[in-house]
Parts: structure tokens; C-alpha cells; sequence
């Protein structure tokens, strides 16, 4: 399953990847793939902007505008005018992912 | 005592170590570099009683689902020992009794991050499965008395919330993405800590989105009464007052077009979503939703309805509509979204959202006015 085409913010540097293999283990939907050392990027559709690789690129080789993808979040955030957050904690549960 | 780590069994090594915690005294156990007292909450093991089945059952149907918790901190499962494996997890129960039932038979030691109750990765995309979390709990279950080792695994998808280079250079401790799924980490384990593609891929099958189809449908309950509410007056308005004869005959074939709203916007959108064209989960709604309607004005009770062109009009335009706004909430369930992705679905379906209900209650307006003959 594959959402939106050419949405997701994730950009990738190669010049500054040691190819420590960190994006490859916490990527849920195997957007990265290990080759001579390097990493590559096979299909950036597949991106669900969840930022674990950026938090855990200890060379500042990626970058991603992470969020929850979620429309519920999102329409809170934009009537509150704050950060998308679930109401997954509050009283005021909105169906959302937790 | 003898000095020395070996020779003992792991499970005489633990047993000393919780009886000497519950007693209140540190443990004299040569355990790696720990002279300070190990803190373990307490045992649990792979056996789930009869009422931890039934109270998953209510979480599930969302009685609970937002409060099923276990106090954070370290847990002795099975019977561990010093060179154990350090597993980490929320302290959502159902995430954790799922570790435990898939961990049967053999010993690991499992800390509890305290996540308010949210699973993995939720809680990580909040930060309370974060960094900071988990190096506080590392100190507080003085870990680093308890195992020889400096090794942590923890699920991949606690990655979002936690810095491993910083849980670190702060701890110690080398921290290991392991598996997505707890069922796989035995295998993970045998394999000398490696993961196979599959281990590490999120999945979404159609089980997994029938289970989350309770997520969607109970919000959308929720707001039927006043949306009934709404439907009962509109059709009972009448010069004389609101009648409940017209109320009801008038109204329910819109009653029942709401609930056709909800089944194709909450259940069988998610159900069947990698089956229904297109990715936008707004127009897998909208489809799923048109196709219901069309189906569901096919019966006498909603045909008989569809004789007056406005309310046949509103009938196509603000069911579907409803269906694909509720669909779009399913991204907030499904594991492949990501925001920017929904924000655009969200730009552009939001005022087409706005602007259907708002001529779709032109429309109505204007059935009501031409029913009382004022035009």
C-alpha cells in the first residue's frame, strides 16, 4: 500500500551517510536499502514522515518535516492553531491512531 | 558468598535479587558494577489468566481503551540473569501482555517505559516513549547493577521517539532496534540479533484494519444522535409544528443513508482499502460511499424518497461526501500516512467538504419551503 505521490518532505544527503545502517533498521517501510557501504533510497512514495531515521542519523545525513499522518490530529491543529496532536490522551477521543 | 558471576543459576541469581528488592535491601549480588540497589517491580511470565483475556476483550471493543496500564519499571520475566537480555516496552497492558504471550519460555528482563497507557509507537511519536523516558527509567531500575551487559532492544518502532546515540552517551547502554512485532523477537534473538526485511516492515493487513474499524465507527456513533437529531426536525417542521408522523416517514430514509454513510466511510473503506482505486482515502471513501448510496436507494424505503429531484440530489452529494470525510479519519488508524500527504488531502477536501453539507442544506432549505408551498 502506497499513499500520496511526491508529498513526502524526507530528504536524504548522501555525501554525509557513513553507511552505519541506523535508517535501514528503524525504517518501517524499508525506504532505505544498504549497497557498498552507502545507503540508497528505493521509493520515497513509501515515506511515512515518521522522522525515525532523522532522530537517529548520528551525521545529520537526513532530514524529514515529521507528524503524525493523520487527519483528525491535523484538523485539531489547525483549530487550535498548534502542533497536530492526537486527543488519543484526552477525554476527548477524536478515533485516532492510539 | 562466593565472589564471581558464574556458577550460579540465572534463576537463583534473580530470585535473590527480587527477594532482596521486596525486602527493601540492596542486593549483594556480585551483579556487574551495581552496588546500588536494583529496583525490579516485580515477575511476570507467558501465562495470561482468564481475566487478563476478558479485560483485553473490553479494551479492544474500546470499553477501557484508553486506560489499560501496568506500573512503568523493570519486570523479571521468566526467571532472568545478569547476562539477559534487556527488553523495552510501554506500559500500555495490551502491548505488554502481547510481549509476554509471544516471549513464552524463555528469560528476559523487560523495562516498562511509562507511556500513559499508549502503545509504542504512538507514545513515540509523542515523545513519552522518548529518550529522556527511557534514560530515567535506566537509572531509576539501576540497571546497570541488575545485567553485566550494556545492551537494550527495543521495539523499531520506539525509534521515532528515542535517540539511540543519546541514550548512550547518557547510559551506556547500546540500544538495538529489534523486530516491529513482539512475536518475532525470539527468532531475532536466535539470529544473533538480526532482522530480516520482513521483521522490520509494517504491515497493514485487512485483520489489522477490521480491528481499527471500531475506532472509527464509535466517534462516528457518537455524532449520529445529533445528526438524527437534526434529520427529525427538518422533516417534522411543518406550518402546523413539528410533527412526528412526517418526522419519521420524511426522515428516516435520511436516518438510514447516515448509518450507509458511516458502514462505507468507517468499515468497508477500511476493510477493503488496497482494493479500492485510487490513494487518497478521500476518494476510496467518496467511491466506497457513492456506490452504498446508489445500492442502498435501490430499497423501497429509501426509493420511495428519491422521487423529489432536490432530495435525490442531496441524497448523491451529502452521503458520499460524509462517507469520504470519514474514510480520511482512518488515516489517522492506517500505518502508512504520513502528514504531509493528509495535510494536502485535508487542503483540498475540506472546503469541498464544507461546501457540499452547505448546499446540500440549500437544497433542503429550499425542499422544506417549496413542500410548504411558499415557493
Amino acid at each position: 500500500m502506497k499513499y500520496l505521490a511526491n508529498v513526502t518532505t524526507l530528504e536524504y544527503d548522501a555525501e554525509k551517510c557513513t553507511g552505519c545502517g541506523r535508517c535501514v533498521e528503524v525504517c518501517p517501510h524499508g525506504v532505505f536499502v544498504m549497497e557498498d557501504q552507502r545507503v540508497l533510497i528505493t521509493d520515497r512514495d513509501r515515506c511515512m514522515e515518521c522522522g525515525a531515521c532523522a532522530l537517529n542519523c548520528e551525521f545529520g545525513a537526513i532530514a524529514v518535516d515529521s507528524g503524525v499522518g493523520c487527519a483528525a490530529a491535523i484538523i485539531n491543529g489547525m483549530i487550535t492553531g498548534g502542533e497536530p496532536t492526537c486527543g488519543c490522551d484526552s477525554d476527548d477521543n477524536t478515533g485516532c491512531c492510539c | 558468598m562466593s565472589s564471581g558471576t558464574s556458577g550460579k543459576p540465572s534463576s537463583v541469581a534473580t530470585d535473590l535479587i527480587l527477594q532482596k528488592v521486596l525486602a527493601g535491601m540492596p542486593p549483594s549480588q556480585p551483579t556487574g558494577t551495581g552496588e546500588s540497589p536494583a529496583k525490579i517491580v516485580g515477575r511476570v511470565s507467558a501465562e495470561i489468566s482468564r481475566s487478563e483475556r476478558w479485560e483485553h476483550l473490553k479494551c479492544r471493543i474500546g470499553a477501557f481503551r484508553d486506560n489499560y496500564v501496568i506500573s512503568p519499571g523493570l519486570y523479571a520475566f521468566g526467571e532472568p540473569g545478569i547476562d539477559d537480555d534487556v527488553l523495552v516496552s510501554a506500559n500500555y497492558k495490551l502491548s505488554f501482555d502481547a510481549l509476554r504471550r509471544d516471549l513464552g519460555g524463555r528469560n528476559f528482563w523487560i523495562l516498562v517505559l511509562d507511556t500513559k497507557g499508549i502503545n509504542v509507537w504512538c507514545a513515540a511519536g509523542k515523545g513519552t516513549f522518548g529518550t529522556g523516558e527511557l534514560v530515567t527509567r535506566i537509572a531509576e531500575a539501576r540497571l546497570d547493577g541488575v545485567v553485566n551487559h550494556r545492551r537494550l532492544i527495543l521495539p523499531q518502532l520506539g525509534a521515532v521517539g528515542v535517540n539511540a546515540a543519546e541514550v548512550r552517551r547518557r547510559t551506556g547502554f547500546r540500544v538495538r532496534f529489534g523486530p516491529v512485532l513482539a512475536s518475532d523477537i525470539p527468532a531475532y534473538v536466535n539470529a544473533g540479533y538480526k532482522k530480516t526485511k520482513e521483521m522490520s516492515i509494517v504491515r497493514f493487513s485487512m485483520l489489522d484494519r477490521l480491528v481499527l474499524t471500531s475506532m472509527e465507527i464509535n466517534p462516528a456513533m457518537k455524532k449520529y444522535p445529533l445528526f438524527a437529531a437534526g434529520v427529525l426536525v427538518l422533516f417534522g417542521l411543518q406550518r402546523e409544528g413539528i410533527l412526528f408522523a412526517s418526522a419519521w416517514n420524511g426522515g428516516l430514509p435520511f436516518l438510514l443513508l447516515g448509518l450507509v454513510a458511516i458502514v462505507a466511510g468507517a468499515l468497508i473503506t477500511p476493510v477493503l482499502l488496497p482494493f479500492i482505486p485510487f490513494r487518497s482515502f478521500a476518494i476510496k471513501g467518496l467511491l466506497a460511499g457513492f456506490i452504498a448510496v446508489f445500492l442502498a436507494s435501490l430499497t423501497p424505503v429509501i426509493a420511495d424518497s428519491q422521487d423529489d429531484v432536490l432530495l435525490r440530489v442531496v441524497t448523491f452529494l451529502l452521503f458520499p461526501a460524509a462517507s469520504s470525510y470519514i474514510a480520511l479519519q482512518f488515516t489517522g488508524s492506517s500505518t502508512y500516512t504520513g502528514m504531509s500527504g493528509v495535510k494536502k488531502e485535508l487542503k483540498i477536501g475540506m472546503p469541498l467538504f464544507i461546501g457540499t453539507a452547505a448546499v446540500s442544506l440549500l437544497l433542503l432549505i429550499i425542499f422544506k419551503l417549496s413542500e410548504w408551498g411558499i415557493i
